[in-house]
Parts: C-alpha cells; structure tokens; sequence
C-alpha cells in the first residue's frame, strides 16, 4: 500500500518534471525567435475582451465597423460576413432598421425577373458585404500585383496561440488581433535607424569571414581551397513598399492605411491611429469568432456543472471504497 | 466489506446516490439538445423567411407562384365570378368551414400555401370541379377560395402570414 | 466476456430472451460481474475514457456531417456555415475538433500506462496488439479529419502526408495518384478522405469490441504485474470500477471543455482559417500535435525513403513489443532499472515532439554549434534503442525487486488477506 503510494507519487513528480521540461523547452524556443536586435517590440494590448468574462464593448465593434467600411473596404472583402450579423447577439448589434439601412447602400445583382433579365437591387440584411473587386485577378491588376486579403477570418489566421496566453486564462485568439494591431500602428515614413545598424553589422560580419578566408587561401598557397567570393554588400531596399515594424521581412504592399483621424467617429470618440487600429482589430475579432461571448457564456456555466458533479461523483466514489482496501 | 455505513445512515447515503444520478441525468438532458436542435433551421435559413413579391404584373384571372421556404406560394388574382361563388357557397357544404373573408384580405388576391393538405403534393390550378384546385395524387379537390370540398384531404389549403406595403407589393413571412 | 456473468434473468420477458440471445448476460459478464484487481490504481481509468471520447467523437461527427459539404470549392465555406449559422454548430465543431485531441491524450496515457506496468505480456500480446490496431485506425481517421475544413494546413498536410506513398519501390506513383484521383491533391481527394473519415470511426468501435473481449478473456493487468489467484484480489468491475472511471471521464471533460470553451483553437493552427490554395504552401507546415514525435523522426533522417520508412517503422515496431520485451516481470516498480529507461523513453517522445515544430537547422536551445537536426537524430536513436536493445537485453540482465506472493497480500498484508479469505467463506 505505501509502496504504491510512494510509486504513485513518483509517477506524478515524473510526469510533471517531463511536462515542465517540454513546456520550458518550447517557451525559450519561442523566446529565441529571430528578432533585429533594436527593433520596437510588439504591443501585447489588453483586450476588453480576453478574459473568462470578457465581452465585446458595442460601441467599439460599431466604431470597428466604421474603420472597416470607410477604409478598409476599399480593398478588402469580407465575403463570410453577412449584413443581417452586425445585428446578431454578442457583435455590434445594431438595430434592425440600422442594419437595413446600412445594406440598402450597396447594391447586388438580382434576378433573372420574369423576362429573364438580371437587374440590381439594394442589398438586404440576409445579403453579404460587397467585395471592392469582381475577382482576385481584378483585385491584384488595381493592387500592383498584391492581393488584399480577405478579412472574415483575418484574425483567427493570424498570428499564434501562445502557452503564455493558456496559463493566464486568457482566450487563445488575442495573438491574431494583437498582429493586426501591431500591424496598422507599425509604419515608419523612413527606414528606421536599426535597420541600417542591422545591415552594416551584417556586412561587416559578411567582410570578416571573407577576410578570414582569404588569408586562409592565401596561406594555403595551392588549389586545396577554392577562391572566396567578396560578399555583396546587403542593404536593405524598400522599392515600391511601406516599411512596417511588424510585417515579417518589414517590407508590406499596402501603404498605411490609418492615421489620426481617418475616420470621424459620430460617438466623440478621439480618432488616434491607435484608437482605430484597436477598435477595427476588435471588429475583425468579432467577425473571425462572432461566437465568442455565446461560448464563454454558457462555457462558465458548463465548467461549473462539472466540477460539482465530479465533486459528488467523488464523493460516491468513496463510499463505495469506503471499507474496501486497495 | 462490512457495510456499517448503511446501517447507521440509511438515509444519508441513498441521498447522495440518488443526487449524484439526478444531477447527472441533467447533464446528459442538456448535453443532448444542442445535438437535436443543430437540425432545426439555421440562422441563414431564418433569414430567408420573408420574401417580397411584386404582383403589379398579374392581370384579373392569372396567377403567380413564387418559392417562399422552399414550397410554392400560390398568388391568384382572382376574377369577379370565381369571387361571387365562393362568397356564395353556404359555409353548410364545406368540409373544413371558412368563410370566403377570412381566407382573402383583399378579395381578389387570393394567397396561399400550395402545399395539398393531404400529403403534400403541389395541386393543378384552374381544374377540378369547382374551378379552383385540383391535386392530382389523391384527387382531393379545392374550390377558387382554396376549401376542401372532396378527396382524402383534411383541411383547406394553408394561407401564409402576409401582409401588403404597397397595392402592388406584398410581403410574405 | 461472457464467461463472469452471474446473471440470472428474474421476469419472464428477461428469461425468453435469454434463451434465444443472450446479450443482457453478455454486457453484464462485461461491465457489472467481472472480476477487476482491486488494487487498480487511477491509470487504469484512461481506457474507459478513451471510450467516452469516441463515442463523443462519433456522436459529434454524424451531427457535424449533416451540416459539412465535402466538395473543394465549398467545404471550407461549410465548416464557417457551422460555426456561424448552425444552432450550436460552434459548440459542436470546437468538441470534434479538440475531442480528437484529447483522444489522443487519452490514448497515449493509455498506452504509456501500458508500457510502464508490463501489460503486453503474455497473456495479453492480441490485447496489445489490437490496442495497436486501434491507435494506426486512428491516426488514419485523424489525419483524413484535418483535411475536411479544406484550409491550408489540411491542403498541404494531405500533400506531405500522401506523397509519403511516393517512396514505395516501382509503384509509389502509382499509389499515389490512386490515393488522390488526379494528378495533385484535389476534390476526389477530399471527397474519399470525407467517406473514408465517416467510415473508420465504425471500424475502430468493431476493433474496441475485440479489444474489450481479449481484455476479459485473462483480465485487466494491475500495477503489481502478479496475476489476480483468489476471489479476495479482486472487485466487481459495478459498482468499484464503474463509479471510478465515471468519476474519472468527469474530470477528463473538464479538461476537454475547458478547451472548448475558452481555447478552442489552442491545439489548431492559424493557417487552417484561410482556404486552402495549391499555389502557395504556407511557412511552416506543422502537423497535429499527436503525430509531431513520429514527423520528427521522418525529418532527422536525411533521406526521403528513409525518413518514410522511419517514420512508419516507428509506428509499427510498436505492434512487436510482446516479442521484444525479455523481462519476466511485468510492472515497473519491480524492475528499477526499467523504470528509469521508461522515464527517459516518456521524456523523449516530449523532446520529440518539440522537434517536430521547430526548424531543423536552427541551434538547439540556442546552443552554437548544436542543430535540432543532431539531438533530434540522437532523440530517433534512443526511440529505437528503447525497443530493440533496452527492452531484449535489459530483461536479461536486470537485477529487480521480490515480488509479493498475491495482490490481497500486498494489500492487506498477509494477516488481512488470510482474515478476508476467512471472511469470505463464513
């Protein structure tokens, strides 16, 4: 009896010790990842919304709806979102005169009526929002070769799930938001200073290894090595693009899209870049997941069904074993 | 394996079983009707469930049949005549009494589910001895309100929920 | 299974049924009369899980096939109609989605547990061998799954995985175009894998009922490894066993609804939420996380039919561990020797599947000098080390500890299991 009391508890030390060994290793991984040395890290922002009890603030999803429809629109579709869901439960929800109203400015084709002619009509809440482009083909022609994205789940395909975020009880889908956020707030006018650095520290360790191996050559004095080639001088090009902190490689198609007061909110909310990026982030969270505060809320209530059930069913566990040694 | 518990609290233990059972079975109750209720119509089915329909286009003594939650909705301008003998045909001959207002808001439109209350087979118009409806299965047959008067059918043919935005403009649902 | 039942029908309808089949004694032989060693310990609690997480997924998935279209150009859209507009159809995805997942825990444990405490052994080789079938019939209705949503990673998972096929001798090609019904993965490809992940599941419930049977033909093992002699070793599976594992699948969905509901895509990637496209493969291709150890073991091979044939020897050199196994002793805590290597084993299957996510050429843990590539090659080594040198030879060798003379003893002592036999008689 102890015996096994002492291997049980041997096995659960175990486990844990292999446990926390295999989630230290993946975390330092994670930690390690290839960042230049001076970037601006990237802004953990404090959802409203992440926590076990968090939901969706209304005014900023219909200020997020705003950012999208006025800006964003222009090049990217949001082809699974559909008018009737901004006055669904648990997103923007406007009202149902407003929904109809904010459908009837797009128009759609109809039809065929009953000579067969297809006609326009105005959009209706059952109707998807309006695609800028009639195709992707079309969408890259106007775009200089880049294609925008659809944005419906743009924020569920997004950046990473994180342990970090699972062991603070933090919903597992703040690491799409945080990238478009960091992603919108993340323009520089010039190529900043650390890239350069970075470039200049990179050819010089490129220029000593060349050096290094043409002494080596030299010294050699036979055809034993092969002849270093001179490292090309890398400098960083931006060319057409926008230069972005955040965009892997910092080179992005999309030229800045929002800055201060780009939208003029009818709330009086103060229209900073970072206002927008927050409330349209939160938008496109709502439209990746329009779910979220459905799943939370009944997921409490769920969760706590189970633990007073497995809080009776241990206590009949042990009754039943009450007198029966094992 | 003594049970002495048992005859000291009788009470308690049965208590604790029967709790733990019935606390269970919610469960189990709760947990099986998101899997029952994921075959009722979905959100984009629901917002489906009105139409509207332009009947500027339909002349005295024609009629339009336009789909509305996947069955066919009958739309009948109806003529003076086929008026005058449904409105005259004693409530004492029909199967199923209705008066001739109550199946019409507005007299000549006539709107209705064109679904045959029998089994569910879509009737012929302007046939049957009545001149109104005509099911050709099982050979029920309506009269130009859309009553029963003979054949297997129970009951007269179903009006939708409808209303009118404009003289030429209806809604349905 | 039936062989334990004590069922004796008491009404009229109970006996006329009895006589012509008797399946209310069978499932009572299973499941309320069979003899358990009454030293089981909490491990044991994972088969009966398992089970539940089947049954979870296959409740889950005939409701997810009503809603799901399985054609290229809309099956991506289907499973965002589920989790938009289907009553519920979140919840349900979300359960399906990571119920595979601690499927896999469940099994792995299982399995694990299996290993630790000897189970294979005879007299139990087919039971482990049908254990086995289950976790390959498994892996094959896991994979197909992933590809249904028709996002990036099941597009290119489908393509890694079946151009595996490829390395056959003379016929991989050929393989492989019939896998696909085309020349690239494409929708006669995701319409078989829909019909082939609808069928398996039923296939491994058959598979379970077998391995329940071989379980009951010599009984359930016990940490002690001794086998059950007396009626005083052992309980009734109803109520000891029963209340237990229920006690213990309770605890179990919390884990699993934790997930659920408050990080449903924890154990998924990002790239699934963008429709699949044959044109562009996306940065890091990464599998489920349950096959990460074994696509490990395919990556630290540099050579592509020797990655395969690792890859798929490491999966099948687990059907032949009754045979490899030379040590008497079944449970661990008699073989200390064994228990270490085991606790390596357990830990090396963890760096393993670190190994599977990460960059091979990049420094483990930062180290200069040290590549993934190298440790995860010597992590490979040590997986098939465990099976063909450690587990043949340590057996030979190992000095291990007395085992007691019966399970009562070592639960009772010897004095109690002799009061409990006399118990037992009176």
């Amino acid at each position: 009896m102890n015996n096994l009391k002492q291997n049980i508890t041997s096995i659960v030390q175990k486990t844990a010790l292999a446990l926390l060994i295999a989630t230290s290793v993946t975390g330092a991984a994670c930690a390690a990842g290839g960042a230049i040395k001076g970037a601006p890290e990237a802004k953990y922002v404090d959802w409203s919304w992440a926590g076990v009890f968090g939901t969706f603030d209304r005014a900023q999803l219909q200020r997020g709806y705003q950012v999208y429809k006025e800006v964003c629109a222009s090049c990217h579709s949001m082809d699974l979102i559909k008018f009737r869901n901004l006055n669904e439960a648990g997103g923007p929800e406007f009202s149902e005169a407003q929904v109809k109203t904010l459908a009837a400015e797009y128009e759609i084709e109809g039809g065929p009526d009953a000579e067969g002619e297809m006609f326009t009509r105005p959009r209706l809440p059952k109707d998807p929002f309006p695609a800028p482009f009639a195709n992707k083909n079309a969408a890259m022609a106007s775009n200089g070769g880049a294609f925008p994205p659809d944005l419906s789940l743009i924020a569920k395909a997004r950046g990473h799930y994180s342990f970090k975020d699972l062991f603070m009880g933090r919903d597992g889908l703040v690491g799409g938001p945080n990238y478009v956020y960091n992603l919108l707030t993340g323009y520089e006018d010039e190529v900043p200073q650390y890239i350069l650095d970075h470039d200049k520290e990179v050819n010089a360790k490129a220029l000593e290894a060349y050096n290094k191996a043409l002494v080596e050559y030299n010294e050699a004095g036979d055809n034993s090595l092969r002849k270093p080639d001179a490292p090309t001088p890398h400098n960083f090009d931006l060319g057409e693009s926008s230069f972005n902190n955040h965009f892997s490689g910092n080179k992005i198609s999309m030229s800045q899209p929002l800055s201060e007061d780009s939208v003029e909110y009818t709330d009086g909310t103060k229209a900073t870049l970072e206002q927008h990026a927050e409330d349209v982030s939160t938008f496109l969270i709502w439209a990746a997941e329009p779910k979220m505060e459905e799943r939370k809320r009944i997921g409490i209530k769920i969760l706590l069904y189970l633990i007073i059930l497995a809080g009776l069913m241990y206590a009949v566990k042990r009754r039943i074993w009450e007198n029966v040694r094992h | 394996m003594a049970d002495t518990g048992k005859v000291k609290e009788p009470g308690r233990r049965d208590f604790l079983y029967i709790a733990t059972g019935a606390f269970g079975a919610l469960g189990v109750g709760v947990g099986a009707w998101p899997l029952l209720d994921q075959m009722n119509p979905d959100a984009s089915v629901k917002a489906l469930a009105s139409i509207e329909v332009d009947i500027s286009t339909v002349g005295v003594g024609e009629s339009l049949t336009v789909n509305w939650r996947g069955k066919p909705i009958f739309i009948r301008h109806r003529t003076a005549e086929e008026i005058k003998t449904s409105v005259n045909t004693p409530l004492s001959d029909l199967k199923d009494p209705e008066e001739d207002s109550a199946r019409a808001e507005k007299p000549e439109w006539l709107i209705m589910v064109g679904v045959c209350t029998h089994l569910g087979c879509i009737p012929l118009g302007e046939a049957g001895k009545y001149n109104g409806w005509f099911c050709p299965c099982h050979n029920s047959v309506y009269d130009t309100a859309g009553r029963i008067r003979s054949g297997p059918a129970p009951k007269n043919l179903e009006i939708p929920e409808y209303s009118f935005i404009s003289d030429t403009k209806i809604k349905i649902g | 299974m039936s062989g334990h039942s004590t069922y004796v029908p008491k009404s009229d309808a109970g006996k006329w049924l009895e006589k012509r089949l008797p399946i209310i004694s069978l499932l009572h032989g299973a499941a309320v009369s069979m003899p358990n060693p009454r030293n089981l310990n909490y491990w044991w609690v994972f088969g009966g899980i398992a089970l539940f997480m089947l049954i979870v997924q296959v409740v889950t998935g005939i409701v997810l096939a009503m809603h799901y279209t399985p054609h290229a150009d809309m099956a991506f859209n289907s499973v965002e109609h589920i989790m938009r507009d289907v009553n519920w159809g979140w919840l349900l995805r979300y359960t399906h989605a990571n119920g595979a997942s601690m499927f896999f825990v469940a099994v792995y444990i299982h399995i694990l547990r299996g290993m630790y405490y000897g189970s294979y052994k005879a007299p139990r080789e087919v039971l482990w061998l049908l254990g086995m079938l289950i976790y390959l019939l498994m892996m094959a209705t896991g994979f197909m799954g992933y590809v249904l949503p028709w996002g990036q990673m099941s597009f290119w998972g489908a393509t890694v995985i079946t151009n595996f096929f490829e390395v056959v001798p003379f016929i991989g090609d050929d393989i492989r175009i019939l896998l696909w019904g085309g020349f690239a993965v494409d929708n006669p490809t995701l319409n078989r894998f829909f019909s082939l992940h609808y069928l398996l599941p039923f296939v491994i419930l058959g598979v379970v009922i077998l391995h329940i049977w071989a379980l009951h033909v010599p009984g359930s093992n016990n940490p002690l490894g001794v086998e059950a002699k007396s009626k005083q070793d052992t309980l009734s599976f109803h109520p000891y066993f029963t209340m237990k594992d229920l006690y213990g699948i309770v605890l179990f969905a919390i884990i699993l609804f934790y997930f659920v509901f408050f990080n449903p895509n924890f154990m998924g990637h990002p790239d699934n939420y963008i429709p699949a496209n044959s044109l562009v493969t996306p940065a890091h291709i990464v599998p489920e996380w349950y096959y990460l150890p074994f696509y490990a073991i395919l990556r630290a091979i540099p050579s592509k039919a020797g990655g395969v044939a690792g890859m798929f020897g490491s999966i099948l050199i687990l059907f032949v561990v009754p045979w490899l196994d030379t040590s008497k002793i079944r449970s661990a805590n008699f073989r200390p020797a064994y228990r270490i290597f085991f606790w390596i084993f357990v830990a090396n299957g963890l760096l393993l599947g670190y190994f599977g996510q990460v960059s091979t050429t990049d420094n483990f843990l930062g180290i200069a000098g040290v590549t993934n590539l190298v440790v995860s090659q010597m992590s490979t080594i040590y997986y098939f080390g465990f099976f063909v040198i450690i587990l043949p030879v340590l057996g030979l060798i190992e000095k291990t500890k007395p085992l007691p003379n019966s399970i009562s003893e070592a639960v009772l002592g010897a004095e109690g299991a002799a009061a409990e036999a006399a118990e037992q008689k009176a």
